[in-house]
């Protein structure tokens, strides 16, 4: 039988104790129904999720919710929306209970005095060009100002097609305001003309984003397997999609077979009740779903299947440390 | 009863080895002292699914917060024949 032993000299083994036990046990919350932006490609509102259910307002309610949360065995709380940081109650509820990730677009500053080591995503969808055509302004000018040198903080940086051979700016930039970066790919859920992505270019991004990899090592967090898999859609020869997705809340999950999958993990809308299909839009295609949290999920929920040999697995030990670094479980 | 453990033990490792398609292994050769996160690669999901068999096979009821004292073979016997004693 193949062990972690036969497969993993000693420095990979002590990589691979440091995650082995973290047991990541997320959910996802929708916070809010409202955006200070209206992004095209945003799966929020393409999908008519901001439709979806009513904000529960009483701050009570949201306390009492979050500590069943905990009481579920949720250690990890992602906020997503509409914009988190519009509602700043709701957000403080979840960080003083759990430990809490914040998507947010930049544009309001989290007090750290009352956050002060909560992470933060911006999200980035490419230079000023393509931030003005796809979210009508550049959030990258009021987000870096608002967050440079911030050790919680790390930019989402969401790339589309039209960002091949601009990569390298925009990270340059990130790195100047001495901040991190994680990368994904546009998923184009409102099928903005240009935006979409052909076979030749996912190639070229994967290349280029090995590139920054190499030439960022201390900005970027991410792994050459990671690249393959978010560009190829493809993982040991499996394809991604809807049999295999892992992020899908588990209540209304009627897979059969169902995949290795994410244990207790639901989205909830924001009246907290209702609960949305998976990570993404449910109007998504699974089969072009570029997702990165939940490819990130696909490979670290497939950990044995990365034991038939070596370099399987440190490709899976780099993919889990890339997740937990992203979301505190380890330092940067 | 050391012989009921030996038993609980070989039926453990028989479950695991179907279960999750472990290969290279048998009940005899699986060392039941062997971390089974460690070394063997399982995860909390493959806890799940080798319980779900062994819950209905024994009668018994394995807790989800017992999951991280399951670390081996052997611990996962024990624990069952506790159960079964009560």
């Amino acid at each position: 039988m193949k062990t972690v032993s036969s497969l993993l000299d000693e420095h990979w083994r002590e990589r691979y104790q440091k995650i082995s036990k973290l047991n990541i046990r997320s959910s996802i919350y929708d916070i809010t129904n409202q955006c200070n932006l209206r992004c095209k490609g945003c799966f929020f509102f393409s999908s008519g999720e901001h439709k979806a259910a009513s904000e529960e307002k009483d701050i009570k309610k949201w306390e009492t919710f979050v500590d069943s949360e905990k009481q579920r065995g949720v250690n990890l709380a992602i906020l997503i929306g509409g914009e988190p940081t519009l509602h700043l109650d709701r957000v403080e509820v979840f960080y003083k209970r759990l430990p809490t990730f914040c998507a947010t677009n930049g544009l309001i500053k989290v007090p750290r005095d009352k956050f002060p080591d909560m992470m933060l995503g911006i999200s980035l969808w490419g230079d000023e060009e393509d931030e003005k055509i796809l979210r009508g302004k550049d959030t990258f000018s009021i987000s870096s100002k608002n967050y440079e040198g911030d050790p919680h903080t790390y930019y989402l940086y969401t790339i589309t097609p039209r960002q091949i051979g601009k990569t390298d700016r925009i990270i340059g930039k990130i790195q100047d305001v001495g901040l991190k970066v994680h990368m994904q790919l546009l998923s184009n859920d409102e099928g903005v003309d240009g935006f979409f992505w052909k076979p030749k270019e996912l190639s070229k991004i994967r290349q280029e984003m090995d590139t920054m990899l190499d030439k960022y090592p201390n900005t970027v967090i991410s792994s050459k397997y990671y690249h393959e898999i978010i560009t190829t859609g493809m993982m040991l020869g499996w394809s991604f999609g809807w049999k295999e997705c892992p992020s899908v809340t588990e209540p209304l999950d009627t897979r059969d077979p169902k995949p290795k999958r994410l244990i207790h993990f639901i989205r909830w809308a924001s009246d907290l009740k209702a609960m949305h299909r998976c990570c993404t839009s449910e109007t998504r295609d699974c089969s072009t779903c570029k997702d990165g949290a939940a490819h990130m999920s696909w490979v670290m929920v497939n950990k044995r299947a990365h034991m038939r040999s070596a370099k399987d697995l440190q490709n899976w030990i780099e993919i889990y440390e890339m997740f937990a670094k992203l979301y505190q479980f380890i330092p940067w | 009863m050391p012989e009921e453990i030996d038993r609980i033990i070989l039926r453990v490792a028989q479950v695991m080895i179907h279960e999750l398609k472990l290969e290279d292994v048998t009940p005899e050769t699986f060392e039941p002292d062997v971390d089974l996160v460690d070394e063997v690669g399982i995860d909390s999901m493959d806890l799940a699914t080798v319980a779900l068999v062994l819950q209905d096979e024994y009668g018994i009821r394995i807790d989800e917060d017992d999951y991280p004292k399951l670390t081996t073979v052997r611990f996962i016997s024990e624990y069952i024949q506790k159960k079964m004693d009560k």
